[in-house]
């Protein structure tokens, strides 16, 4: 079991994920901003609505594990940060991500 | 190397703008002040900025994607990431109006 | 012209005399035969067939015997020193020594299965996996796309990108039998899952090899191995 291969296809995995939700949630972003906005208007449209909860349940996770491979060669590389440490404080980037990514999502959807 | 800086930058970005959405939680009043101060210039230069991040991030990660499992001629991918990343930066800029 | 030469001790300049196709081995070389024999530097062939005066020319690496000086001599001045990535013996010889310890580190050796006893065994030149092998597998070990690789510069422990292209062409080798082994030696933070496609091997190479397009196969080797549970 070799944890680099592992991290590597999950990154490229979570990379097409994101491909697909970045490009409709740029899309959702670019019609919403057409009429202008307001807090009300979009919390109106937003609210309630379990379709779009989940898949920005979705996003949240597939950046909660892309981001975090990414910065880690980063880290390696750029700031000569290896081992435990640098993956402890990755893990919960990622955690940090993943919450404050919920907490939003459901702020607007739930 | 616009690939990583661009990965960096959104990675700095993103816990802001869900902190932003997340004040959603606290109703309206609190989104619509938030979102009263995204339109200063400034602010409105930034998120172009982003976005032009987020472009780039996505063509140079199809790059890579293309470049690790097709079985493609070198200089064509990158063609074609680049394609895409300019496609939907200028598509953006665009439709936002900054 | 002006050439500055790149020595333990610094910048050195010389005035060198222009000739029409000079190479910057010509240019070398007159510098340590007629203006200072204490230049220290590599070459064997000079026909573009060893890799042996492979050297920084204005920041890239080269074949010095293959550059002509009419290609890249900038405002009548040039800039020569040794590979990049590498500890320096002295002026232009680099030490060697760590990039063929990685190839090995790689596994970079055929091992096959057959005895003189046995029969041939035929690999069809046209195989789909064939023709990947062949693509890549003229690599004289000239260390240029070492120099070149921004990984290998930022990550000591990196193989790069030619010992790392051997193991793909023995992973893609019918005859060879030790692929499990050489997956386990290459997958990794200093094995072909730290490349980052910047491409410069490919881009440097004097034999116009891809070590990109080797690695990326040893990622979805990798990747498929351990999917199957035998990595």
């Amino acid at each position: 079991m070799n944890i680099q291969t592992a991290l590597w296809i999950a990154q490229r995995a979570s990379a097409a994920v994101l491909a697909l939700c970045v490009a409709v949630h740029l899309a959702m972003i670019i019609y919403a901003v057409q009429g202008g906005l307001t807090a009300a208007e979009i919390l109106e449209r937003t609210r309630g609505n379990a379709g779009w909860l989940a898949f920005y349940s979705v996003f949240v996770l597939a950046v909660t594990i892309h981001a975090p491979i990414g910065l880690r060669s980063v880290f390696a590389e750029w700031l000569g940060w290896r081992g435990r440490s640098r993956d402890v404080v990755l893990s919960l980037f990622a955690l940090l991500i993943a919450w404050m990514g919920m907490r939003a999502a459901l702020g607007v959807f739930a | 190397m616009v690939h990583r800086l661009s990965g960096i930058a959104l990675a700095v970005f993103l816990p802001l703008h869900f902190w932003v959405l997340g004040s959603a939680i606290e109703g309206e009043m609190s989104l619509g002040s938030s979102l009263a101060w995204t339109e200063q210039p400034l602010v409105k230069l930034g998120e172009w900025a982003i976005v032009l991040a987020l472009a780039a991030h996505l063509g140079g990660g199809l790059r890579v994607l293309a470049l690790e499992f097709l079985p493609w001629r070198d200089w064509q991918k990158g063609l074609a990431a680049a394609a895409a990343a300019l496609t939907v930066a200028v598509g953006l800029a665009l439709a936002l109006a900054l | 012209m002006k050439v500055f030469v790149k020595r333990n001790s610094g910048f050195q300049e010389f005035e060198v005399p222009r000739h029409p196709s000079q190479t910057v081995l010509d240019v070398v070389t007159y510098i340590q035969r007629s203006l200072d024999p204490t230049l220290a530097y590599r070459y064997a062939c000079r026909v573009g067939m060893c890799g042996s005066c492979a050297m920084t020319v204005n920041g890239v690496p080269r074949w010095t015997c293959r550059t002509h000086v009419d290609r890249v001599v900038r405002n009548d001045a040039l800039e020569v020193g040794p590979l990049k990535n590498l500890p320096v013996i002295r002026d232009l010889v680099t030490d060697m020594r760590e990039f063929f310890d990685k190839w090995a580190r790689a596994r970079g050796q055929f091992a096959g299965e057959r005895t003189k006893r046995d029969d041939f065994h035929k690999v069809k030149p046209s195989s789909s996996d064939r023709v990947q092998v062949d693509s890549n597998i003229e690599c004289i070990g000239c260390g240029v796309c070492y120099a070149a690789c921004d990984v290998v510069a930022w990550n000591p422990d990196y193989l790069g990108p030619a010992a790392l292209n051997r193991a793909w062409t023995l992973v893609k080798d019918e005859r060879d039998s030790l692929k499990t082994e050489r997956l386990r030696a290459v997958a990794g933070d200093a094995g072909c899952h730290s490349c980052h496609t910047h491409m410069s091997c490919t881009e440097r190479c004097p034999k116009h090899l891809s070590p990109t397009a080797g690695i990326a196969g040893l990622k979805r080797e990798t990747a498929k191995a351990l999917l199957k549970g035998e990595l």
